[in-house]
């Protein structure tokens, strides 16, 4: 689903990890968070993420951060270039980037509200897949469970598809379970929807 | 979501055991708060979480996969663990990450699978200077490697939908070899799809194939036991009515199966019970579900037309929600004669309760009759202030006669043993 746009997107995360390489390969223990997190904002931004295909991380909650980082090192999960970033990741830098990750901002839709047609057919979704049940009701996500509100719409669209394909092995199978019933019209309209939250 | 208050009130009488009381007409609008109607008519039946009533009650529960990385040796939750009187528990192994089912070798080297890690590591015999044991992982990038056999110097892997074998392990435990495949006759179902295993009396490979899903009315190749030859074939079903096992074990004496079964979720806080059975009658027996859990609560939606009576009944009930899981006998001499041939059961704990329940190992005790004389907790702790320190996942004997534990939480292995 990455158009041109996502790939300079993929190739502008690598660049960004070229420069700062040096400081991945080896963080300092103490290294005070935007240090720790320049390589990571600049494609992920600040928070929110201005970067076609390129998930915003603000306020996500550490716990899932590190399954994330874990799946990219072992390459369970597979998206250009994190497998690469993570590779020599020792398990306390993945603790230390998912904690200084969860205190960036949360993101924020700037635009329009959802239309009162999407609102209404995507709630019934929400309802009928039981989304806040492991989400909670503001779909901000707790422990191992992300933040998806207000999350980048074809990021979302992605990510459901491919737990449905299977091509994205949840770290917990949670995902892959319920999105095996999803149609493609409610993985539009889901992410639609959230996105704008 | 269209409110139901009729429904939701039969469910609740239902639940509380107040059906014989006949229509409560007064309770119609309290009830409509508390016991909201469920969600079920509109939820994919495939969903693990079908049958979850709406509500905020309810809502505030989810299960939580423990983190991929293991615990520090000196964090785990050591000093919180209790066992009876002349018993002590200590660290065997740390550092794995996941830890879940346990399987040995005769020469005492013990092999655990992983759920959500995708390795399988080896624990070395011999004790380093701090009296704990060495890992190695021996194989990574798999699938829910969740279930571990060893056999005749080869040692099986259940993955999600693929069993293999690698063929002379303790010679290669440093990585690399590449298994053999043995079965992959497997639903690939990611609900209920994570396996445990095990090789029985019979030289047969055991497989359980759990329901694809909370509640519903599985497809034929599902919610069942079956056993197939080492080389994988002669597949045949040895228990049906089967929710989700992922754990079970010969009974020393008479060689029948016992096993596990997690029952299950959002009928009630307190139902139903999850399960402890015997295979007496392989291939003949009907444990349940969807039509009857814990052997006298008929389902709310799949129960009508039947009678638990139809099913077998279990050999001993294990608490709601407790995710009853690995169980062994206990064939040591180590501990005092009170625990020959007991079973040693792990609960991991549930998620689909309140109050938190399980999070111990449980000790079924038998009777003269070779039934279950008492159940009754064995190491304790993992729970503490409703949130847990550690998670048991599967228990084994070792093969000095002390009790092995695995904790997925912490990824640790600790050692239970008597000294008195």
């Amino acid at each position: 689903m990455t158009g041109r746009r996502g790939a300079f997107g993929a190739l502008a995360s690598l660049a960004a990890v070229g420069m700062t390489g040096a400081a991945l390969a080896a963080p300092a223990a103490e290294a005070p968070v935007p240090e720790r997190l320049t390589a990571c904002v600049a494609c992920h931004g600040a928070g929110t993420s201005a970067t076609e295909g390129v998930p915003s991380l603000g306020a996500q909650p550490a716990d899932y951060v590190v399954t994330q980082l874990f799946q990219f090192r072992e390459k369970q999960r597979e998206a250009a270039p994190m497998n690469d970033i993570a590779a020599g990741f020792s398990d306390d830098d993945l603790k230390a980037y998912a904690e200084a990750v969860a205190t960036l901002p949360a993101p924020a839709w700037s635009g329009a509200a959802p239309d009162d047609a999407l609102k209404a057919r995507a709630q019934a979704i929400i309802v009928k897949h039981q989304c806040t049940s492991c989400h909670g009701a503001d779909l901000a996500g707790h422990d191992a469970i992300p933040r998806i509100r207000a999350q980048r719409e074809e990021y979302l669209a992605k990510a459901l598809a491919a737990y449905k394909s299977n091509a994205r092995p949840g770290y917990d199978p949670a995902m892959n379970e319920v999105a095996q019933e999803l149609k493609d019209d409610e993985i539009r309209d889901l992410a639609a929807y959230i996105a704008r939250l | 979501m269209t409110p139901n208050p009729s429904r939701g009130l039969a469910v609740a009488v239902a639940c509380l055991g107040l059906a014989a009381l006949g229509p409560l007409p007064g309770m119609a609008q309290e009830t409509k708060a508390t016991a909201a109607p469920p969600a079920s008519v509109q939820v994919d039946k495939g969903s693990a979480l079908y049958g979850r009533p709406e509500g905020t009650g309810a809502a505030k529960l989810a299960p939580v996969a423990g983190p991929p990385i293991a615990t520090a040796a000196a964090k785990l939750p050591l000093d919180r663990l209790k066992v009876p009187d002349g018993f002590k528990v200590e660290v065997y192994a740390s550092g794995l990450a996941n830890a879940r089912s346990l399987a040995q070798a005769p020469d005492g080297t013990v092999f655990v699978g992983t759920r959500t890690v995708g390795k399988v590591y080896a624990v070395l015999p011999e004790a380093g200077a701090d009296g704990t044991h060495a890992v190695k992982t021996i194989a990574s990038g798999l699938h829910r490697p969740n279930g571990v056999a060893f056999h005749d110097g080869a040692l099986y892997v259940a993955e999600l939908s693929k069993i293999w074998r690698y063929d002379e392990i303790l010679k290669h435990l440093d990585g690399g070899e590449t298994p053999q495949l043995v079965y992959d006759d497997l639903p690939k179902d990611e609900a209920h799809g994570w396996k445990f295993i095990a090789i029985g009396p019979d030289d047969k490979l055991y497989v359980p194939v759990g329901a694809p899903g909370n509640i519903q009315l599985p497809p034929e190749t599902h919610a069942q036991i079956r056993r197939i030859d080492l080389d994988g074939k002669n597949a045949e079903v040895v228990a049906r009515g089967v929710r989700n096992s992922v754990g079970f074990d010969w009974n020393p004496k008479t060689k029948q199966l016992w096993f596990t079964d997690n029952g299950r979720d959002w009928v009630s806080e307190d139902i139903p019970n999850d399960e402890l059975n015997v295979v007496t009658d392989p291939g003949k027996q009907h444990f349940g579900y969807p039509f009857c859990h814990q052997g006298t609560f008929t389902d709310p939606e799949y129960g009508w037309g039947h009678s638990c009576s139809e099913f077998t009944a279990p050999a001993a009930l294990l608490g709601p929600h407790t995710a009853s899981l690995g169980m062994r006998f206990y064939t040591g001499t180590q501990f005092p004669d009170a625990y020959r041939d007991a079973i040693f059961i792990a609960q991991h704990g549930s998620w689909n309760r309140t109050t938190k329940l399980g999070g111990d190992v449980l000790v079924a005790k038998p009777g003269s009759d070779g039934k279950v004389a008492s159940t009754e907790p064995f190491l304790t702790g993992f729970l503490q202030d409703n949130k847990y320190v550690g998670r048991p996942v599967d228990v084994l004997v070792a093969k000095d006669g002390s009790l092995l534990v695995s904790d997925d939480y912490n990824g640790a292995i600790y050692r239970v043993s008597y000294a008195k």
